[in-house]
């Protein structure tokens, strides 16, 4: 069972994908899941508390927008510890302020720089394109191999 | 700032969206009751929010999908049903993070036509998506037929 990053970390069509073909989806939720049920100060809505920044700087330089680096002490731990990556290249809905944009473009970057399978795709946008794009993950999930 | 004390720690909650011509979110929420046995189960507009134990999750999760397994798709939540720095009830307006669920929605059933392909055809035979990093150059047949409809 590998840990497959998705992009966007929101997708709900990803992240069941790779659960149903039985692989471990690494998605937003989770990350937000530890630090919501996790005890320490209270930072509402998201429990991002000024630690989080701090932790960014080991995937984003100082310079770069506490925002970006927030966002990364999220992602970056996920793509770290990623076997494969399943992208998304026209998803428009994970689009948003500039930091989520530069945060977006960040890990983009982060996953191609590592040497792990990875499957680019876009959005179906008919019947036949939704029959390519859940048989390309299909047979992408069983070259990884281990799934539960 | 104040102390933080988290509720439900330990539990898992999992979206279970529905986009079924057979199944409305209301069979799933009587399905989910059935088997819910400890769970909190929310019903939805869209399906259920299940809140519990990851092994009570898991099974009531699985035995939702035996009712539609192509028309039913399951998501991990961060927070638990009824949060109050999520829940709608509490902030107005749509929840954040609906606007991506809402669009998905739309995509949804080309994937569930693609699963239920799937099961008649051999996902080896089937050609691959196009690359969207690949450049592609404009075909030359293309280019002409563009031209002759503006000349036209």
């Amino acid at each position: 069972m590998a840990k497959v990053f998705i992009y966007p970390a929101t997708s709900l069509i990803l992240s069941d994908m790779v659960a149903r073909f039985g692989h471990n989806p690494l998605s937003s939720a989770t990350a937000i899941r530890e630090r919501v049920q996790t005890a320490g100060l209270e930072s509402p809505p998201l429990q991002i508390t000024p630690e989080e920044p701090k932790k960014g700087l080991k995937w984003a330089a100082v310079e770069v927008p506490a925002g970006v680096r927030g966002r990364m002490s999220l992602y970056g731990p996920m793509i770290e510890a990623c076997e494969a990556a399943i992208i998304i290249n026209d998803a428009d809905l994970a689009f948003g302020c500039m930091g989520c944009a530069r945060t977006n473009e960040l890990i983009k970057f982060l996953v191609h720089q590592k040497p792990i399978p990875r499957l680019e795709l876009n959005y179906p946008k008919n019947e036949e394109e939704g029959v390519k794009f859940v048989a390309a993950i299909k047979r992408f999930l069983a070259e990884l191999g281990g799934a539960k | 700032m104040t102390d933080y004390t988290p509720a439900h720690v330990g539990t898992v909650t999992k979206y279970v969206v529905v986009e079924s011509f057979d199944i409305t979110p209301a069979d799933l929420a009587i399905r989910g009751y059935e088997i819910s046995q400890g769970a909190m189960i929310k019903e939805t507009c869209f399906g259920l929010v299940v809140s519990g134990k990851e092994e009570d999750v898991d099974r009531i999760v699985r035995g939702l999908r035996l009712m539609d397994p192509d028309h039913i798709f399951v998501k991990d939540r961060g927070f638990p049903p009824g949060d109050s720095r999520r829940c709608r009830a509490n902030l107005g307006g749509a929840r954040p993070g609906y606007n991506g669920l809402e669009f998905e929605m739309t995509v949804i059933p080309f994937v569930s036509h693609g699963l239920e392909e799937l099961k008649k055809r051999d996902a080896a035979t089937i050609p691959p998506p196009e690359n969207p990093l690949e450049y592609t150059s404009l075909d030359i047949t293309r280019l002409k037929n563009l031209m002759e409809a503006q000349e036209s």
